[in-house]
């Protein structure tokens, strides 16, 4: 299993736009499963990446940290990019 | 009915009385607003194929995700097409379906129930989370009926979609509805509820759709019925026959002849009346413009804060506010700001659990609770005016005492405005116009508020349509006040004070007549009525006007003023207005 953590960057938090932007981005490894959970949480708590309504529902303001976790072929690739995408205030422009 | 006993089947024309709110005549069948999803029953069992019902379960949650993401593509404006997307992306959200096919597999509940029940809880989970989350839950809510609907084969709550022209029934429309109305295909609009000043009503205008509001009986309708919409008398013919289609052919023929502005708002005699805008996008300036507005009487600023979890900084609101002040260079533009609240709710400046907006903190009031916003936002109208040319004016809404106005003509200042006023919608600021306008520069009577607030009368309300009428004396006498006092202020100061109405009021072309009768100098309204007040103010002189001002003041009552003025000018019914 490969884990990153990283900051929620965006004014808002994780929610309605950088929230979408975040959920398409995860949704497009098909082949990988990648969980998101507040940093200090169990592993067994991380939700679907991809879905909106989880990330929504994490309720990750600005400033928090999150844990991405991704198993199989390219996960680190893959959390290094997302990573960067929650490390980047999506509301600014 | 005694006239149609000629028809053999007893099924001749009903006719339906309403009250019209934007002129014009059709013929279409009728489409039922969709009504809400009704809740599948708790513990409603799977029947048949576990496996196969979840495979219905996510094709129906992508058919209505690309419905949805189609529907933003088209969507008028950019606020709506975001809203559509958000909404596109939860129905098609992986955790929501797969927690859905557990509810059909582990408990065998049916695919309707399941998902009722897994969405129900994302939105409860939403709702506790209070704020600007707690107000998202509905949004989960509509996409659970849309789905739901969808795999039960009916039409989504809303706007059904059709490909061929019809006539939308509803007990009334949300702003939300009608973000993508197709006035291709939706060719007019009937409401059950509603008053004048709904905004069925508004929404009608700016697309230029006959519609008729406070229509009793016309939900009982069957769907599919023919249906005539006379738009300016409010009326509903079911089965209509030779003579309303004489009158639809008539309205085609009128239209024409309403189709253009030449740009220049005058009486018979020469006297000018500068006809101006209502607008709310940079679209709308673009149309205005087009359309020949001599200005833009009613910048609405909202557009810049809706769907916003946060303040736009003063920066985005410049690029916003210069978009719409360029098409408009050299000319006026009135600048309204901020009117949050009441049917406007904005999450970071409103408070959402006050027992009556309408009468709570709302337009300038705000500044009280969240100071900093406005005068941010003032800023950012003094920058847009530097960069675009255009001669901006500056007023703030809901005032309702001298020390409001003062406070706001400081802080206009202060940002660099040099033309600053406040609206009238209270009854208070028009009883106070004069000692008003000897601390600003104009007035525009915001009628739709001014209305409510002086008849006492809630404007969302079809029951009380016939209170809530811009027609009604007493209103008609505040605006008399606010043009008297607005006299004696200039007199005094020997300085014109300009009124202006940019309320709904100014679109009626009988009733504008009557608002210059009474001292307005200038009308605002949507571009789409121009042509049609123009064409009428054209065939009156001042004298004739001053008359007509004075009939509707004397009458009493909405009607029996609307009547009279009517009476008097021929040529409405020659245009079909």
């Amino acid at each position: 299993m490969t884990e990153r953590t990283a900051t929620v960057a965006s004014r808002v938090g994780l929610h309605a736009r950088p929230a979408a932007i975040f959920a398409e981005a995860a949704g497009e490894y098909e082949n990988l499963e990648i969980t998101i959970r507040s940093e200090g949480e169990d592993a067994e708590e991380g939700m679907d990446a991809s879905s909106v309504l989880s990330l929504m529902s994490l309720g990750a303001s600005h400033g928090d940290k999150v844990v991405l976790a991704a198993e199989g072929d390219g996960a680190e690739e893959a959390l290094e990019h997302l990573a960067g995408i929650i490390e980047t205030d999506l509301d600014a422009d | 009915m005694s006239e149609n006993t000629e028809l053999p089947t007893g099924s001749g024309p009903v006719v339906l009385h309403g009250v019209g709110v934007s002129p014009g005549r059709v013929i279409a069948p009728l489409v039922h607003m969709a009504p809400a999803v009704a809740e599948p029953p708790e513990g409603e069992p799977l029947t048949g194929d576990a496996e196969a019902a979840v495979d219905r379960l996510k094709s129906a949650a992508l058919a209505v995700k690309a419905e949805l993401t189609e529907r933003a593509a088209r969507a008028r404006s950019e606020s709506a097409a975001e809203v559509l997307k958000a909404t596109a992306l939860m129905a098609g959200d992986r955790a929501l379906v797969k927690s859905a096919g557990k509810l059909v597999t582990g408990q065998r509940l049916s695919p309707e129930r399941a998902l009722w029940q897994a969405a129900t809880a994302y939105a409860d989970q939403m709702r506790a989370m209070g704020g600007y989350m707690a107000e998202r839950a509905a949004d989960i809510e509509d996409v659970r009926a849309r789905i739901v609907a969808q795999l039960r084969g009916e039409d989504a709550p809303g706007v059904p979609q059709r490909r061929e022209p019809f006539v939308l029934v509803a007990e009334d429309l949300a702003p939300a509805d009608t973000a993508v109305l197709d006035p291709d295909v939706v060719l007019a609009l009937v409401t059950e509820s509603g008053g004048p000043q709904s905004h069925t009503a508004i929404l009608a205008r700016n697309l230029g759709l006959p519609a008729a509001v406070a229509v009793e009986g016309v939900l009982e309708l069957d769907a599919g019925t023919a249906v005539f919409v006379d738009g300016a008398a409010g009326t509903v013919v079911a089965s209509p026959g030779e003579r309303e289609e004489a009158a639809v052919a008539a309205w085609r023929r009128a239209s024409e002849q309403l189709a253009a502005f030449d740009g220049r708002g005058a009486l018979a005699d020469g006297t000018t009346v500068p006809l101006l805008a209502n607008v709310g996008t940079g679209d709308d300036a673009r149309a205005a413009a087009a359309a020949g507005a001599q200005g833009v009487g009613l910048l609405r600023t909202e557009f810049c804060f809706l769907n916003r979890d946060a303040e736009p900084t003063v920066a985005e609101q410049t690029e916003a506010y210069t978009e719409i002040l360029t098409a408009f260079e050299g000319r006026k533009v009135v600048v309204r700001t901020l009117d949050a609240g009441a049917d406007k709710p904005l999450p970071f400046l409103t408070d959402a659990t006050e027992p009556n907006p309408a009468l709570g903190v709302r337009g300038y009031r705000t500044d009280w609770t969240t100071p900093g916003v406005l005068a941010r936002q003032l800023e950012a109208v003094a920058a847009a005016e530097r960069s675009s040319g255009a001669e901006v004016w500056v007023m703030a809404p809901m005032i309702a005492t001298v020390p409001e106005a003062v406070r706001f003509r400081e802080l206009a200042t202060a940002a660099g405005l040099r033309v600053c006023g406040v609206m009238v919608e209270t009854p208070a600021a028009a009883v106070t116009a004069e000692q008003i306008l000897e601390r600003v520069h104009f007035v525009s009577l915001g009628t739709n508020d001014l209305t409510q607030y002086t008849m006492a009368a809630d404007r969302m309300l079809g029951s009380l349509a016939e209170l809530n009428s811009p027609w009604q004396p007493a209103v008609l006498r505040m605006v008399e006040c606010v043009t008297r006092g607005a006299a004696s202020a200039a007199q005094r100061q020997g300085a014109p004070k300009n009124v202006g109405v940019c309320g709904e009021a100014a679109a009626d072309p009988a009733l504008a007549v009557v608002l210059v009768g009474l001292g307005v100098d200038t009308l605002s309204m949507s571009a789409r009525s121009l042509a049609a007040v123009a064409a009428v103010l054209a065939r009156v002189d001042t004298a004739q006007a001053r008359r007509l001002a004075a009939l509707a003041l004397d009458a009493t009552s909405a009607r029996e003023a609307k009547d009279a003025v009517r009476a008097q000018l021929p040529v409405l019914d020659e245009l079909g207005l």
